[in-house]
């Protein structure tokens, strides 16, 4: 639980190599845009792991609730045109 | 003096400064006021430590006596070691750390760009590995020196008091000696005075962002670079020793 000390939470994403997409790595504590991206650098790129890192704010995420669950997901579940699985595979294309 | 017997000189002192750095920094392991700050003040450690090591292990090949950088690191005694004193002073708080090591770190960020263009190819060859780390440590401590001098009263006392402490400790970072301009005469070593120029500008400019005042006392501290140390340096010594000097060649 946030108490009155700790520093605003930022949910840190990084990417792996150039054109990349960026992946959520982790939450960190932070006071300021520098802090956040420091502390970030610190906390998730020092096996190697980033070429580049984001961070936000945790309270700018916009999160779905949880009880909206099924008006938001389950209409998909019948759906199963919308997949690309009913094409035949050209013999030997592999980058699909 | 040959010009060997003077780089060992040279690359011992860097050496040196890099692993009493190491030493302190890494006092805040588990200690840091966030877990953040822990890893980074711990990177920053192990940053130094391997750059004590690189140095270290080519003052030992120049000294041709079949020294390791462990012998170096845990076989010599106070008046053996070269760093200077700014290194060794104990931490009275975060706001202590954080000034001292934007004082040395900027030094050393200035420091090691000159010398990543030495004429001496394994000098510049640590020298373009410790850039990158000490540019990164100048950037860190100088947003929180920034943040502490112009945060809350406490943590603005507390940061003029660092400066206060350790600003005569600073003049020592660009002493010379016969060593330095035997290596600078050669294109090897770096011009201090030089680097003096940028470090008091980054500083200054620091110090000014985070409103703090200029110390009036101008007496300054010397002898690290001589092996004349404080007796801060022989507590260091015999912990980090410890190992070494109780059982010599432990292997586990």
């Amino acid at each position: 639980m946030a108490t009155e000390t700790e520093f605003p939470k930022w949910e840190v994403f990084t990417q792996i190599k150039p054109g990349a997409n960026y992946i959520h790595a982790g939450m960190i504590h932070a006071t300021d845009k520098e802090m956040a991206l420091q502390n970030a650098r610190d906390t998730y790129t020092r096996r190697g792991e980033g070429t580049s890192i984001w961070v936000v704010p945790s309270h700018a995420i916009v999160a779905s609730n949880p009880d909206d669950k099924e008006m938001f997901f389950d209409p998909a579940n019948d759906k199963i045109y919308r997949l690309p699985t009913f094409y035949v595979m050209p013999e030997g294309a592999k980058a699909i | 003096m040959t010009e060997q017997q003077a780089l060992y000189k040279y690359c011992t002192q860097l050496g040196d400064n890099a692993l009493i750095q190491s030493y302190r920094l890494a006092e805040w392991c588990s200690r840091a006021p966030i877990l953040e700050e822990d890893l980074a003040l711990t990177n920053m450690a192990l940053d130094m430590t391997g750059r004590a090591q690189l140095l270290l292990q080519y003052a030992g090949q120049l000294a041709g006596k079949g020294q390791t950088e462990d012998d170096l690191a845990y076989r010599r005694s106070e008046p053996e070691y070269s760093n200077s004193l700014i290194m060794e002073l104990p931490d009275d708080d975060f706001a202590f750390t954080m000034v001292r090591q934007l004082l040395t770190s900027t030094f050393e960020y200035f420091l090691y760009s000159a010398l990543t263009s030495s004429t001496d190819k394994t000098v510049a060859a640590i020298a373009a590995k410790a850039v990158k780390e000490a540019k990164y440590h100048m950037a860190h401590t100088t947003d929180w020196v920034i943040r502490l001098g112009d945060g809350t009263d406490e943590s603005s006392r507390r940061t003029q008091q660092a400066l206060n402490k350790l600003w005569p400790y600073t003049e020592e970072l660009f002493e010379t000696d016969d060593a330095h301009k035997m290596l600078l005469a050669a294109g090897i070593a770096a011009d201090v005075n030089k680097i003096k120029a940028s470090w008091s500008e980054h500083i200054n400019a620091t110090r000014t962002a985070a409103k703090i005042t200029m110390p009036s006392d101008d007496y300054q501290h010397s002898g690290g670079t001589r092996g004349i140390h404080t007796e801060y340096l022989g507590h260091i010594l015999s912990e980090m020793q410890y190992l070494q000097r109780a059982y010599p060649d432990a292997k586990w």
